[in-house]
């Protein structure tokens, strides 16, 4: 019986599964881009920059992912931006994951050894050069694992762009449910197929973890 | 080459220089020596502008140093600095920390900064070591490649920041005999030091520092041997017989 609504269900959850990838890069890709901004004006030493990235970082985590996504996909359009729910959801889960990202990127800058700037600076390197060719990477080293960890985070929490409308697996999930009524057959897929997915991220972080420990 | 001239830096209520004027003229081993907190190592931090001076003018080779002005990383690459944690670059290898200057900031091609690079730490013998990550190499080869890394920006002047003081004493003379061989050659250099040996024979002067002015200075085997100042008597009494 299970194996016969698996097979049936299946091809439907795997479309939800294609959007939840996309949803999870894009928000993966943005937040890190981001991330990194605001991690870099935090640590430019350049006091408006320091306050703008600080005010921005908190905001965004203070306010719920939930209500951030209903504002991008539920206000802009009154501003004149109209998203579609994909590009809202990919917009939003990134720019909330952009503050979390920057505290991490951030902490791995500051754990770097002040002399290593010095180092730099007095061989007349400049801020940027100074960034690119000596503190980022070390601080990947650093930055690495928690990261790993926020990659499994983002997978999970791509299932709450459902709440505006994209139908990835969650909802495909809960759409199935629904019209059906055969929840446990349903949730234990879609629980699964979360895991397959997670698995390979567990494990990825585990071997990061293991690497930075050993220096 | 380098020269102070009512040179004042303090750190919160604590006034670290207290009007510091001295010159290093080129070619001339300049030492610094003195009980720590006198602001030996600040001089060599306002020189560098790793720190900004309150007050006073600082100028290399006739340049104002000046922390928050573009000249700066000029000046930078025309005096380097030799730290005492060395501050290598543990991810790049001893060759890649001594050309990371030249090919970055200097824009040298690379092959031409490989070759020069690889002489350099043939200089400081440590050929065999290039490929070396600085975490696989003695403290005493790493302050060497630090002196290469130094070296290949081809400086007017190289400050030392106490360069043996974080090395095991038997570390300590392959460093010196490294400095000695610049010194012979010509660099011009200000060095912060506790090795007075070194500072008898290599400098030509040195300058006594406490409580951030210099108290006294002069001609290094005259000062050494010979010190007027009381508090320089004292000073060089408790270096030379610890015990």
């Amino acid at each position: 019986m299970f194996w016969k609504d698996a097979a049936a269900f299946l091809p439907i959850l795997l479309e939800g599964l294609r959007l939840t990838v996309i949803v999870t890069l894009g928000s993966l890709v943005l937040s890190t881009l981001l991330g990194m901004v605001w991690a870099l004006m935090r640590v430019s030493g350049v006091r408006a920059l320091v306050w703008f990235a600080t005010g921005l970082v908190n905001a965004i985590r203070g306010v719920p992912i939930i209500v951030q996504l209903f504002w991008i996909y539920f206000v802009l359009p009154e501003f004149g931006i109209t998203l579609t729910a994909l590009q809202a959801g990919i917009i939003g889960l990134g720019l909330a994951y952009s503050a979390y990202q920057s505290e991490n990127f951030r902490a791995g800058i500051e754990a770097i050894d002040h002399g290593q700037i010095e180092a730099a600076q007095s061989i007349g390197m400049g801020w940027v050069l100074t960034m690119r060719r000596v503190i980022l990477p070390q601080a990947v080293k650093i930055i690495l694992p928690p990261y790993g960890n926020t990659m499994i985070m983002m997978l999970k929490d791509s299932s709450q762009a459902s709440t505006i409308t994209v139908a990835e697996l969650a909802l495909k999930g809960q759409m199935i449910a629904s019209s059906t009524f055969k929840n446990s057959t349903v949730f234990t897929l879609v629980a699964l197929l979360y895991l397959v997915m997670s698995v390979p991220l567990i494990l990825l972080v585990g071997w990061l973890e293991r690497r930075a420990g050993r220096k | 080459m380098i020269e102070l001239v009512d040179v004042h830096k303090r750190f919160g209520s604590n006034e670290v220089l207290r009007g510091i004027s001295a010159r290093v003229d080129k070619g001339e081993v300049v030492c610094v020596i003195g009980p720590s907190g006198s602001g030996k190592s600040t001089i060599l931090r306002c020189i560098n502008a790793l720190e900004t001076h309150d007050a006073g003018e600082i100028r290399v080779d006739g340049q104002r140093v000046d922390r928050g002005h573009d000249s700066i990383h000029a000046i930078r690459t025309q005096v380097s600095m030799v730290f005492q944690r060395f501050n290598l670059f543990p991810h790049r290898s001893a060759l890649d920390n001594v050309i990371e200057g030249p090919v970055y900031v200097k824009r040298e091609p690379r092959a031409q900064a490989l070759e020069r690079g690889r002489a350099l730490l043939e200089r400081v013998g440590l050929a065999d070591k290039a490929d070396a990550r600085p975490a696989q190499l003695s403290g005493g080869q790493m302050q060497r490649v630090a002196i290469a890394r130094a070296l290949a920006m081809q400086p007017k002047a190289i400050l030392f920041d106490e360069p043996t003081s974080a090395l095991d004493p038997e570390l300590v003379g392959e460093v010196l005999a490294v400095m000695r061989s610049l010194a012979e050659e010509g660099m011009t250099m200000l060095v912060v030091t506790h090795e007075m040996g070194f500072a008898r024979e290599v400098a030509d002067r040195v300058l006594f520092l406490d409580g951030g002015v210099i108290v006294e200075q002069g001609a290094a085997r005259e000062l050494l041997t010979n010190p007027q100042h009381a508090r320089t008597q004292d000073f060089l009494r408790r270096v030379l017989r610890p015990i």
